[in-house]
């Protein structure tokens, strides 16, 4: 009986198979739990990805801790949306590609290009075997000097950019993003240009918590890597008692370096806020 | 999704572009986002559709143009490329790749040819095409202007254009300045390809970003 199925739908036997035996326990349907929105920017010394640090089960805010951004290999950071087991899964698979890698022992090691170059194909075979790892990544790296910055979706489009976000991101941020970024930001710009975008996020996106997490990678020196540190301490001082988690993070030619989580100012004292029901007699 | 491309052939010389504009729904994803590659000395192919098919199906005809060069000592012709690209489409023709693709280059003899596809493989040679989102505005155009002949006479007239390159390429560029006021997906920066007997050329020219 299955085989006459698949003879009498040659589109997709495999697939026809599957479900008839009740294997789309096998296959990825939906997620479950979620991070929302990264946004990626280049700058004059390298790349800056910032992530919040929130993983939701549904409309749940149900973890708050969760670190949506890991560095790779030796020139790169990703970033990931959507479902976390994937991105989990996505770190393994990484992690088996650079240490074989590293097992050639040639001297060089894979940019930042190569890497998404594979994940790509990675999503892009998931998808046409109807089983998409649920992510949106987004890949930042440096090599030689030469900065990267592209994305790829879980169907596997993919493209690069001085600026990418995933989500959300793609909806808030990255119109900020076309009229206020420009060629050299310094590390204090990019920063700020990625708070305000943050920002705009953790206001108008449900699934966001307000503790987030920035990576940068870029070709700076020792110095810098000790102010970005003790910005981020001054930063955590100066938190309200409703502390939120922003981590930064920056990857030089040097190496990673992760930042303290800290926290975004945000602003509700509007009055309208203030007494919402003065105006409307007989409300609660 | 990649939106519009078109090509046109000439006497000598062979124009493809396409837009560079990449986008999701209603959002824009990128602005820059190159829809050209070239297959071979004298093939350049432009597609529209899913950007992830099109990724693959690239990959696909490099490494089998790599192939045939390692086993034949020369590059593929056009009319070769075009017969490998049908090939290569309706292989998937139950899980199709969703690229609209249109192959213009130099054929044997020196000449432009314009080869125009379906999503899965069926081809054939033409004096010019567009394809994507945008065709439907740029193909009467291009049939008001260029005035192919009917495919239906005998003895079969050539349909290249009598147009010089220069001619060709303003055409272009009208068509899509004209595209781009009418579709949403087309837009931002438009890519063109000019092949010929001097080698390959590229022009850029800005389009509107709204």
């Amino acid at each position: 009986m299955l085989s006459k199925l698949a003879d009498s739908t040659p589109a997709m036997p495999g697939l026809m198979l599957a479900s008839a035996a009740g294997s789309d326990s096998q296959r990825t349907l939906y997620p479950y739990v979620t991070g929302t929105s990264v946004v990626g920017i280049k700058y004059k010394d390298g790349i800056l990805l910032a992530a919040d640090m929130g993983g939701s089960y549904g409309s749940t805010l149900r973890y708050k801790t969760v670190e949506r951004m890991k560095p790779v290999g030796k020139h790169s950071i990703i970033g990931a949306s959507g479902e976390l087991s994937d991105f989990q899964e996505i770190m393994r698979y990484l992690d088996e590609l650079i240490l074989n890698d590293n097992m050639w022992d040639d001297g060089n090691s894979l940019g930042p290009k190569e890497v998404l170059n594979y994940l790509t194909r990675v999503m892009y075979n998931r998808r046409n075997k109807f089983n998409p790892l649920w992510n949106s990544l987004v890949l930042g790296g440096i090599k030689n000097g030469k900065k990267y910055l592209g994305t790829v979706s879980m169907i596997g489009v993919h493209y690069e950019d001085n600026h990418v976000a995933t989500g959300f991101g793609n909806h808030l941020a990255r119109p900020i993003l076309r009229d206020e970024w420009h060629d050299d930001m310094t590390f204090e710009e990019g920063v700020k240009l990625l708070e305000k975008c943050m920002r705009v996020l953790l206001y108008r996106d449900r699934s966001a918590v307000n503790k987030l997490q920035f990576h940068s990678e870029t070709l700076i020196n020792v110095n810098d890597k000790l102010l970005l540190l003790s910005t981020a301490f001054e930063w955590l001082s100066k938190m309200p008692k409703f502390y939120t988690h922003k981590q930064i993070a920056k990857i030089t030619e040097e190496g990673v370096t992760i930042s303290q989580p800290y926290s975004l100012k945000t602003f509700w004292g509007f009055s309208a806020f203030q007494n919402p029901t003065v105006g409307a007699e007989g409300s609660w | 999704m990649c939106r519009t491309c078109v090509a046109i052939a000439g006497a000598d010389y062979c124009v493809i572009a396409a837009d560079t504009r990449m986008s999701t729904g209603y959002s824009i994803l990128t602005r820059d986002y190159s829809k050209i590659i070239q297959l071979a000395d004298k093939s350049v192919m432009a597609s529209s559709g899913f950007q992830a098919d099109v990724r693959a199906l690239q990959k696909v005809l490099a490494a089998r143009h790599l192939i045939y060069q390692h086993q034949h000592n020369k590059q593929m012709s056009c009319p070769a490329m075009a017969q490998l690209l049908s090939n290569t489409l309706y292989y998937k023709r139950f899980f199709p790749y969703y690229a609209f693709n249109v192959l213009g280059g130099l054929d044997s003899e020196g000449k432009g040819c314009v080869f125009t596809y379906d999503a899965v493989g069926s081809y054939e040679r033409v004096g010019y095409s567009a394809q994507g989102s945008g065709s439907t505005l740029i193909t009467p155009f291009l049939d008001n202007q260029l005035k192919s002949p009917s495919p239906l006479l005998l003895p079969a007239k050539d349909a290249v254009t009598p147009l010089s390159e220069s001619e060709a390429i303003d055409l272009v560029k009208t068509c899509f300045a004209s595209a781009t006021e009418r579709d949403i997906y087309t837009g931002d920066k438009l890519e063109i390809l000019v092949l010929n007997a001097s080698g390959i050329r590229r022009e850029y020219m800005e389009l509107r970003k709204d």
